[in-house]
Order: C-alpha cells, then structure tokens, then sequence
C-alpha cells in the first residue's frame, strides 16, 4: 500500500514538472494548468488512506473542503478580470496560513520534546508561511484599494523591519533550543505576521506583482518545509517546485520591469520627495524592454493592434515589413490597423503614400480623429519609429514645447510596444513620459530589422 | 542524519533544479498565468492539512485542522479556476494554428 502511495506522489509530481513546462509556453498553457491539476487529484486520492478519520476528524475535512472549494469556486469566477492578481495574492495567503498551521498542528501533536529534524522545518514553515499569508494579504488590501496602493513610508522603518526579523531568528532559536515551551512558537508566529505586514507596506501597488511572485515562492517553500515535518514526499517535492521556479519568475519579472528585485522591494525605503519632477530627466529612469519572442507573443495572442507609425519606420523604409507583420497577424485573427497622425512622417499624407506603396489595404489606415478612441479598446498600440505625436506631455504638462499639439492616445491602449532605435529623445528634444510608463515594452533597434523579427517571433507563437 | 532525511534532502535538493530549468524561457506575457499555475500547485498543502485534520481529537487540533483545510482547499480551487481564467483569454478570435507560409489573403 505504501508502495502504491509513493508511486502516485511520483506521478503526480512528474504531472506538476509536465504542467509547469506546458504553462510556460503559450502553446499549451491552457492544458498545463489541467495537467497540473490532474496530479493534484492523484496527490490528494493516494493521500486518502494514509488517513485514520476520528469522528471529529471527518466532520472537519468534510466542512473544511466544502467551505474552502466554495469560497475558491465563486472568489474565481465571480471576480473581475481586472481584479485577478488581487485574487492570486489572497489565493497564496491562505496557502501560507494552512502551511504555518499545519506545523503548529504537527508541533503539538508530538509534545515537549520533538526531535531537531521535525522542530526545525517546522520552526521554517511557521515563520516563512505567516510572512507569506500577512504579504499576501496586504498587497490583496492593496490592489483592491481597501487601504492605499502607495508606498507607506516612515522614518526608522528599515531599523524597525531589521529588528522585527532579528527577534525572529532570536524567538527561532530559542523555540530549536527549548522546544519545550509550549506556546514559544506562538509568538514567534505573531513576530512573523508583523513582519510579513511591515514589510509588504513600503512597496507601491505597481509592484504588487513583484512582490506577490516572490510570496508565492515563500509559501512554495513553507510547503516543502512542512513536507520535512509530516515526512510527505509530494508536499516536499510540489513546494520545493514552486518555490525554486517561483524564485527565477520573481527576478524574471523584475527584470521585464527594467528593475533589479532589491530597488522593487526596498527602492521605496529612504527615497527622497522632489517637488520638481517635472524637471527630472531620462537620466537614470529605467524603462522594460522586452525580447522579439515575448513581443511575438504578445502580438499574437492580441484581439486588436493599432500600428503607429512613425518617421522612423520611413527612414529605415520599413513599411513593406510593418505590411508583413499585419498579413501574419491578421492570418490569426487579429484586427490590425494604422494609425495615421497629420504629421506622421514629417510631412501631411507622407505616411499613407508610403503604406500605400506596400499595399496596405486603404480601409486600415486611419485618420487620427478616426482611431484616437479606439486606443481604450486596442490590445497594443504598436509604436514605430513615432515619438512626439504620441507624447502624452502635449496633453498634461503645459511647460512643454509640444504642450497644445494634437497627438495620436497610445497611451491608452492595454499595452504599448515603443520600437525605437535608441533613448534618444525626438525632433521636439524632449523626453516621452510614455517610454517609462508602466504598459510600455521598449524594443530597441531599425525599425525594419525590428518588424523582421517580430514578423517570425508571430509566426513561431 | 537517517535515511530518511537524506533521501528528503535528496529530492529537495533535485526539485530546486527542476524548478528553475522547466520554467527558464517563460516569456513575458505568461509570467502572470505561471505565477498563478505554481500558486495552485503549492495548494498541495491540502495534502498536510488533510493529515492533521483527519486525526483530531482535541478542540485545538479541531480548530487548527478545520481552518487548514478551509485554507488549503481555497488555496487549491481557486488556484486552478483562476488560473483557467486568465488563460482563457489566450484564445484569440480564432483558433491559434501553427504557422503556414504567409500569403496576402486577398
């Protein structure tokens, strides 16, 4: 029988290493999530007779199943596709939570002096579960602006978060050295839900996701640490698995955000207010930049795009290649259109000369009064070669030498790919505050070698 | 050190690896869906929860177990279901085919 059990914990967890691949690609990220959820039914169906019900026993796990799959159920379905992360975040909360509690469950059970080998991966999973449920829980309270989604900052909070996490390892080792305390680890539980709280607060909602990625490693681990205390394989390997691919998804992330995971997570610490940001220059600013096959990807899977062309796709004679680049993605279904400014190309009806040329059908080209209320409902505005004419300082910033300038509302379009061959600023000489927005995807290079690459990053999604 | 926590060590060890290799080329558009798909799999603290609740007898063990598992099955369901959701919208209009030599379709 335990042969059998070990057996289905093997297999469910080659499914888990099998759905994680398929999830990461666009392919087969759909069956990945069932795939993953079919070794959850084995884990959870070999677990079954490893189990000696008491009464009370059976009348808990029924409740507490029927309770949890209905909250899981309708919190899922019910909530709006924008409030999805908030969702993820109070989703790996209570994963947390169930992981800290079940080594409080497991320490009690064994009495006054457990062995080193069970306190220790239970002292783990108490404090890494409880940062990860009160993290969770506030950058949820976050994101569903139940308390501000800006950075709460004070002075000393460094000094205080610092403190807050050496009393836990102090309350730790006195909990590893003098397990016999009964409530030692209580304290050292509420220690590590304050920390989990203060240290969540400093990060804006911007960087939510950041942060929620990295708590949903800290729980993967939290998992596998109590997979130590109860002797489970599949706990310890599916906790260990989402604890190391959750690790590499957090700085991937911070990566595609142009950041390094320390500036997300401590960047609000000690920052200085200036007055004058209006003033504040390219300098230093980091934007995202993203790669032809994420982009590729992006494009593919997009119901509408909305191409804006620029200057520079005309210098670098790219319209034939932007042409291309429509053909494939309209083979797959997406809506394509140009969006034309007055002076696009330098020069009144230059640019529809130009896409004329590469036979762009005459009904995708449209005029800007035509298109600029379609940005809110455009997947991703494809920004070639253009700058000022989607500048959004024409619209906001009266001090700007482009203030009053009709311009095309990119900006308002879900996502934003900036091709450009540079930073470099465009003819007005001044800097385009879309380029450090947060839905803006810098790729970098001539604007036909660009289109090129994406043309077969589409064809290869 | 027993056996058995070397083996533990063991797989723990090798997972780590795993982990990090099957999910190296994720691209951009996905990190969300991924981050939730791993969300759900981590859920599997229902098998733990499921443990401790199954034999409980005292009022603590009861309230401990009652509330793991309420957790760890929110944790699990929702999980997946919201991951399903989001990748749902991966459709497109039509249905994604691979890719065939590009001609104008006019």
């Amino acid at each position: 029988m335990t042969l059998l059990i070990s057996l289905a914990y093997l297999v469910a967890a080659v499914l888990f290493i099998l759905g994680l691949k398929q999830l990461s690609s666009p392919k087969g990220a759909r069956n990945g999530n069932f795939t993953a959820a079919a070794g959850m039914v084995i884990a959870l169906g070999a677990t079954v007779p490893l189990l000696h019900f008491t009464t009370a026993g059976a009348v808990i796990v029924a409740v507490g199943i029927v309770i949890g799959a209905v909250i899981g159920t309708f919190g899922a379905r019910m909530v709006h596709m924008t409030a999805i992360p908030q969702m993820v975040a109070l989703f790996n909360g209570v994963g947390g939570g169930a992981a800290a509690l079940v080594a409080v469950a497991e320490l009690l059970h064994f009495g006054v002096h457990p062995s080193f080998s069970l306190v220790l991966p239970s002292v783990l999973s108490i404090v890494i579960g409880s940062i990860s449920f009160a993290g969770s829980m506030v950058a949820f309270a976050k994101l569903q602006e139940l308390m501000t989604g800006t950075p709460i900052t004070y002075p000393g909070q460094q000094v205080v978060n610092g403190l807050l996490a050496a009393a836990i390892i102090g309350f730790a080792i006195a909990v590893l050295a003098i397990a016999s305390i009964p409530f030692s680890f209580i304290s050292l539980m509420v220690l590590a839900l304050i920390l989990g709280v203060a240290f969540v607060l400093p990060i804006g909602g911007a960087d939510m996701p950041v942060v929620i990625s990295l708590l949903n490693a800290c729980t993967g681990l939290a998992v596998a640490a109590s997979g130590f205390t109860l002797n489970n394989f599949a706990l310890i390997v599916a906790g260990t698995l989402v604890g190391a691919s959750g690790s590499l998804l957090t700085k991937l992330m911070s990566d595609a955000m142009g950041r390094s995971l320390a500036n997300v997570l401590f960047g609000a610490f000690g920052q200085v207010q200036h007055a004058a940001t209006a003033a504040a220059g390219a300098a230093g600013r980091s934007v995202r930049s993203a790669s032809a096959e994420d982009l590729g990807t992006l494009l593919a899977y997009s119901q509408r795009v909305i191409i804006v062309p620029g200057y520079g796709l005309a210098v670098a004679q790219a319209q034939h290649a932007a042409r291309e680049l429509a053909d494939v993605l309209e083979k797959r279904g997406v809506e394509v259109e140009y969006a034309i400014h007055p002076v696009a190309g330098r020069m009144p009806g230059h640019m529809n000369v130009l896409l004329a040329e590469a036979n762009v059908p005459y009904e995708q080209l449209k005029e800007m009064d035509q298109v600029n209320d379609d940005f809110k409902n455009a997947d991703v505005a494809l920004i070639v070669g253009a700058n000022d004419v989607v500048n959004p300082a024409a619209r906001s910033t009266p001090g700007s030498p482009i203030y009053g300038m009709p311009i095309l509302n990119a900006d308002q379009a879900k996502n934003i790919i900036f091709m450009k061959r540079s930073m470099r600023p465009g003819f007005a000489g001044i800097d385009n505050e879309l380029m450090f927005g947060p839905k803006t995807l810098m790729f970098f290079g001539d604007a036909k070698d660009s289109l090129t690459k994406l043309v077969s990053a589409v064809k290869a999604a | 050190m027993n056996n058995e926590l070397l083996n533990e060590l063991t797989f723990f060890v090798l997972a780590i690896f795993v982990g990090i290799e099957v999910i190296s080329k994720v691209p951009t558009i996905l990190h969300t869906p991924l981050m939730s798909g791993t969300n759900a799999i981590h859920g599997i603290i229902l098998v733990g929860a499921l443990v401790i609740a199954a034999g409980a007898t005292s009022p603590v063990e009861i309230a401990l177990g009652l509330i793991a598992v309420t957790l760890a099955t929110t944790n699990v369901v929702g999980g997946f279901v919201v991951t399903d959701r989001m990748l749902e919208m991966f459709k497109g209009r039509q249905p994604a085919r691979p890719s065939t030599p590009v001609d104008a379709k006019k």
